[in-house]
């Protein structure tokens, strides 16, 4: 019995090198300013070169400001982390999207919208949040700075194999219930270490009934729950994202290419390492409550109170309420906030932006409330105005701004101040992720949109 | 290169903490450099900046082995924390839990993640409450030792406790698999 990861990591292994260790071969390497500079300086050192750069993408998103791109990077701490890369891509020879390019985006964005991401690939990147790129059926994962210089250098990788666990996620979603629940909810289940040392294969009829770019979303937050990737299974889905993307094959080796995906699953009836199962049409849309993505309840509960929780949760939970200025017993749904951010590798494609313009057409963002709209790529970024939706949300109240990672993770200027509250539809609510003092609460673009409109969190369903 | 790690004895910090994740242990300001180096003063820095913070404490200056809740390291993979950690001074943590993508930084720069069961954790905390507690790490005998009689063993992936022994330079290393990966290469093109 075998299962999809298992065949992607077989077809992958160059070399055993101990019991369950491997060489494995990586198909793409996906680089960006923030984790690469010290790799490449090694390879300088050493006098090592990039062995494969046509297997080598890189792109400038982590600190890349998102107003205006004629204007100079203001921050000369990052202009000289964007430089270094601009240079090492040079003399390496790896191909990149700079600030000026239209190709240019959040990593996690543009791998999938060139097509350079495909099923039954092992893909590669100095972020955690590698794991979207497994909803095509991919081995994706995260990796350090280290591992990062000595796949530039050697195209491999050097891995023990993780465990597999299946996440079947099974039954209809609600109307106002979007990937980002199911995801969130799953977290909320099996912990912010449930998956830890596991690949999840997310499997079952919810799973199917997701689009790409909803199977991106769920992807991309395995890591929360502490997996190593996430996987999905290929099907036409899959299939009919793909053709006719710039790096996606053609003509014969497309009808081959495709042949060998259909291959790329899990035999019936196989054992997992270990089993979660969620059913999607007891999921509301969730809201998180705490400082990490497993504090999480939905938008009809409550704040919880810690002294209900078990013992080893308590003092987290309590830790967090302090964090957040919230009070045990508070219903989520009214909570006042001051900002709201649209964006991330998790929820700032095309179909995200469309649903949250949806939810905002004709109407204002609450006085009290900033809202920022950053889309995940300049592709993104032009294939929404080409849609008129830059004019809902700049009607609306919203800042229309340049692609990158900008205030999920607040590297950039886009960060919040201390104390401010803020719905955002990223993938982390850890202290300070979005700027000191900063308190996030995570939920699907849809909820984001509509608290933007309410100045409070508010339930999607009631729109 | 790796810092070999074989045995090392050292005062304990406590850090009686959940999901440590990364954000906190080098928040996101201090990764716009293009070095490996200075990460030491950003270690915690906003938790450093409360005086009550366990690391401020006078019992836990000069300390050299970390001892924390499950799941440490969780988040983003920024290597950052490992080189913070290790500049501050730290060669092994001790955790009930580590996340997957930290515990691979660590053996690439010579820290050491000691996993141990969480009830044993428990008994450490509560040792190194009174202050001035020290450990004796070893990874070639996989035990953890202190001269008031505990003593315990753990295990480690046998790949990383190789790199952290023979302090090893695992590029240098994967490329006498030149042979191997070329063929692969052949193979499939």
């Amino acid at each position: 019995m075998t299962t999809l990861f298992d065949r992607v990591w077989d077809a992958h292994v160059v070399k055993q090198l101990a019991d369950g260790v491997a060489l494995l071969y990586v198909d793409l390497h996906l680089v960006h300013e923030v984790t690469s500079p010290q790799a490449f300086a090694g390879l300088r050192r050493e006098g090592r070169r990039v062995r494969r750069p046509e297997r080598t993408l890189a792109t400038v998103d982590h600190n890349v400001p998102t107003g205006e791109r004629a204007v100079a990077v203001a921050d000369p701490v990052a202009a000289l982390q964007l430089d270094t890369l601009g240079t090492n891509a040079r003399d390496f020879g790896v191909e990149l999207f700079d600030l000026t390019s239209p190709g240019q985006g959040i990593v996690h964005v543009i791998g999938p919208e060139l097509g350079a991401t495909q099923p039954g690939m092992v893909i590669v990147c100095g972020d955690s949040h590698t794991s979207t790129h497994g909803a095509f059926g991919a081995f994706a994962l995260g990796i350090g700075t280290s591992e990062v210089e000595h796949v530039l250098a050697t195209q491999c990788i050097v891995l023990s194999k993780p465990k597999n666990l299946e996440a079947r996620i099974t039954g209809s979603r609600a109307p106002g219930v979007s990937a980002k629940d199911l995801i969130l909810a799953l977290i909320g289940k099996i912990g912010t270490a449930g998956a830890a040392g596991h690949v999840i294969e997310y499997t079952g009829d919810a799973i199917r009934a997701l689009s790409m770019e909803e199977r991106m979303t769920v992807c991309n937050m395995s890591i929360e729950a502490g997996a190593r990737a996430g996987m999905i299974a290929p099907d036409e889905v899959t299939f009919a994202y793909l053709k006719g993307r710039p790096r996606a094959p053609t003509g014969q080796s497309w009808k081959s290419a495709v042949e060998r995906w259909r291959a790329l699953r899990s035999d019936p009836g196989t054992r997992y390492d270990t089993q979660a199962q969620l059913d999607a049409s007891q999921v509301g849309p969730q809201v998180t409550w705490g400082t990490t993505p497993g504090m999480v309840a939905d938008i009809g509960g409550r704040v919880p109170d810690p002294a209900k929780l078990p013992e080893p949760e308590r003092e987290a939970a309590q830790r967090a309420l302090e964090y957040m200025g919230l009070v045990p017993g508070t219903r989520l749904e009214g909570i006042p906030i001051d900002r709201v951010f649209l964006g991330s590798c998790t929820n700032a494609r095309i179909e995200d932006l469309r649903a949250a313009a949806n939810v905002v057409r004709g109407r204002h963002v609450a006085s009290r409330v900033r809202a920022l709209v950053v889309p995940g790529s300049q592709r993104v970024k032009a294939q929404a105005e080409q849609e008129g939706l830059d004019r809902v949300f700049r009607e609306a109240g919203f800042e229309w701004r340049n692609a990158g990672c900008s205030m999920c993770l607040g590297m950039n200027a886009d960060v919040l101040g201390a104390g401010e509250r803020c719905a955002a539809t990223s993938n982390r609510n850890f202290e300070g992720r979005q700027g000191r003092g900063g308190r996030t609460h995570l939920m699907s673009p849809v909820m984001a949109a509509a608290a933007a409109i309410e100045g409070r969190l508010v339930d999607v369903r009631a729109w | 290169m790796v810092t070999p790690f074989v045995r090392h004895r050292g005062k304990v910090a406590a850090l009686p903490r959940a999901n440590v994740d990364t954000d906190q242990i080098v928040p996101k300001q201090f990764l716009k450099g293009v070095e490996r180096t200075g990460f030491a003063a950003s270690l915690f820095f906003d938790w450093r900046a409360s005086p009550d913070f366990e690391l401020n404490r006078p019992a836990a200056q000069g300390a050299t082995i970390l001892l924390t809740g499950p799941n440490f390291g969780c988040g983003s993979s920024r290597e950052h924390a490992v080189w913070a950690l290790a500049q501050y001074g730290f060669r092994a943590i001790i955790a009930p839990s580590f996340a997957d993508i930290f515990t691979a930084n660590c053996y690439r720069n010579g820290v050491l993640p000691v996993r141990l069961p969480g009830n044993e954790v428990d008994i450490l905390m509560r040792n190194a409450a009174h202050g001035n507690y020290e450990l004796v790490v070893d990874l070639a005998e996989l035990r953890v030792t202190d001269e008031q009689g505990f003593s315990t063993s753990f295990s480690a992936d046998a790949y990383g406790r190789e790199l952290l022994l023979r302090g090893l330079d695992e590029i240098g290393r994967t490329l006498l698999e030149e042979p191997s990966i070329a063929a692969y290469e052949r193979s499939h093109s």
